[in-house]
């Protein structure tokens, strides 16, 4: 098959799914209006995180479309939103308006340049070496020293979690596998639909069968068989899909495990500093799903490893 | 003719820049003649409140705004009286050669709505400052008019006195419910309420 027919075939496969899904949704709002017990609050939030779906697949699969450029605009433009959402729930003071102008408008439009000129080894090291060094700089010349550390390592990690990290997911464009050319943009199809299949299934399993909670200060919906159910099945459908990737089905697995499991536990980060907020989700932009740092959380931690991983073993 | 594109233009762009958000936690959006109050922390703040306000409503709400930086300059001059239709009042002048309420009663006569921003100035502080009392003027001169307090969260963040570019964050655009001037209310009682009012939205949001 060329990289095209598996491209259509995937998004058939995935076009599939999201109807079954949506049927699935109306049909369980239908039979709880039937029964006369009205909008269930856990069915329409359900519904609206399937109506979400179609959405974000449509915007994945127009910036498949339009190839390389449509991949990183469309990053480019999550970095920007989920950015937007951790810096809004972080206490920053006056002294900081020009880091984070610098953040937003320089460094933020900067790493995604330096995916699409493929600069690897700038893209490497552009913001934990040269944002990392000049936006202290920036703070510390505003001589406003109240919680110095506190918010120059604030800014330090939504650059890291929402631009360094994010931008990961196009840089595997950048890798060169042999055998694999041409392709690359499977492999960002394999890495979102194996962490978001991921999420889901670990929402389905644990609310079908979920009684323990894995971590009830953390996050009170996370459950040990939503999390062992969701990150097996999400795995074997990772291994099922290794005809789009450079592995074999077992290394397809594997990576699959690695990349649920990471997702799995940046989402426990990201909880932990939305707990230490005071919130529930990021924001709001997201229908039914919360803001786009929702959405990511788990996409974050993955992205890097999936990406360094591959690039280890399989470029020469 | 380029009026509306230009408040198009400005909306949209405060909209993508904050992704403003309305609540309206203690009245909904009505036509009815109103006086908006709110915290002022930066000059984006009377756009955000019009921004966030229905199409019909922004057409007779009026920002009112201080003479000596909105007539300074022919883009400002333009943007204050064709696009947002400001009341401009007259900063530090001197209170007995005029009233320095007159336009604004003038505005409400013709049943427009008002944003006024009771600190006086932008306020850089984590707290609100006290209020100065035109607010209780105008409720004792018009008391049929609702007072409706508003949280703006967030805007001073985006941008800071003094500050030109804007950095995006989330804002949001709170609304409380409408309060009147009480009978026999005294003046200090009446901006301390108005005052708490706000601060009740800011605990809740």
């Amino acid at each position: 098959m060329t990289a095209q027919q598996q491209t259509l075939w995937l998004l058939a496969g995935t076009a599939g799914v999201l109807v079954f899904a949506t049927l699935v949704g109306q049909g369980l709002r239908w039979r709880f209006a039937a029964r006369g017990q009205g909008d269930n609050p856990v069915i329409a939030n359900l519904n609206a995180r399937i109506y979400a779906w179609w959405v974000m697949v449509g915007l994945m699969g127009a910036a498949f479309v339009f190839g390389k450029t449509g991949v990183i605009v469309l990053y480019g433009l999550a970095s920007f939103f989920a950015l937007r959402e951790f810096i809004t729930l972080t206490p920053t003071r006056r002294g900081d308006h020009v880091a984070l102008l610098v953040s937003f408008f320089i460094v933020l439009p900067g790493q995604y340049l330096l995916v699409a000129s493929e600069q690897y080894g700038m893209f490497a090291i552009f913001i934990p070496v040269y944002a990392f060094l000049i936006l202290p700089i920036l703070q510390a010349l505003s001589s406003d020293t109240n919680h110095f550390l506190e918010r120059s390592a604030k800014v330090q990690w939504g650059l890291m979690i929402a631009v360094y990290c994010i931008s990961h997911v196009p840089a595997l464009l950048l890798l060169h596998i042999s055998g694999y050319e041409g392709r690359n943009v499977l492999l960002i199809a394999f890495l979102i639909i194996v962490v978001q299949m991921s999420d889901v299934l670990q929402y389905v399993w644990g609310k079908l069968f979920g009684r323990r909670k894995i971590a009830p200060e953390l996050s009170p919906s996370k459950t040990v068989e939503g999390f062992v159910g969701g990150v097996l099945t999400a795995s074997a459908l990772g291994g099922a899909l290794w005809w789009i990737t450079p592995f074999s089905v077992w290394e397809a697995a594997g990576m699959a495990v690695i990349i649920c499991i990471m997702g799995f536990l940046g989402g426990l980060v990201m909880s932990a500093i939305k707990r230490d907020r005071g919130v529930k989700d990021w924001g709001h932009m997201i229908e039914g799903h919360g803001g786009m740092l929702d959405r990511l959380d788990s996409v974050c931690f993955a992205a890097p490893i999936f990406f360094h991983v591959t690039r280890y073993f399989y470029t020469a | 003719m380029i009026e509306r594109p230009a408040a198009a233009l400005i909306t949209g762009f405060a909209r993508l820049v904050t992704g403003v958000q309305a609540r309206w936690i203690g009245c909904g959006p009505s036509s009815e003649q109103r006086i908006y109050y709110a915290n002022h922390s930066s000059h984006g703040d009377f756009v955000l409140i019009w921004t966030v306000l229905p199409t019909a409503l922004r057409a007779c709400t009026r920002p009112v705004a201080a003479r000596d930086y909105w007539d300074a300059g022919e883009l400002r001059r333009f943007l204050i009286h064709r696009v947002f239709r400001g009341v401009l009042v007259d900063r530090g002048a001197d209170p007995k050669a005029k009233d320095p309420l007159v336009p604004l009663i003038e505005a409400l006569d013709q049943s427009d709505s008002l944003i006024i921003f009771p600190e006086g100035t932008r306020n850089t502080e984590e707290e609100m400052l006290p209020f100065k009392s035109g607010i209780y003027h105008l409720a004792r001169q018009r008391p049929g008019v609702d007072l409706v307090p508003v949280w703006i969260e967030n805007v001073g963040r985006v941008m800071p006195k003094g500050q030109v570019l804007p950095v995006p964050l989330l804002c949001s655009v709170n609304f409380g419910a409408p309060i009147r001037l009480q009978e026999r209310e005294d003046k200090q009682a009446f901006l301390d309420r108005a005052r708490l009012a706000i601060i009740e939205l800011q605990r809740r949001a």
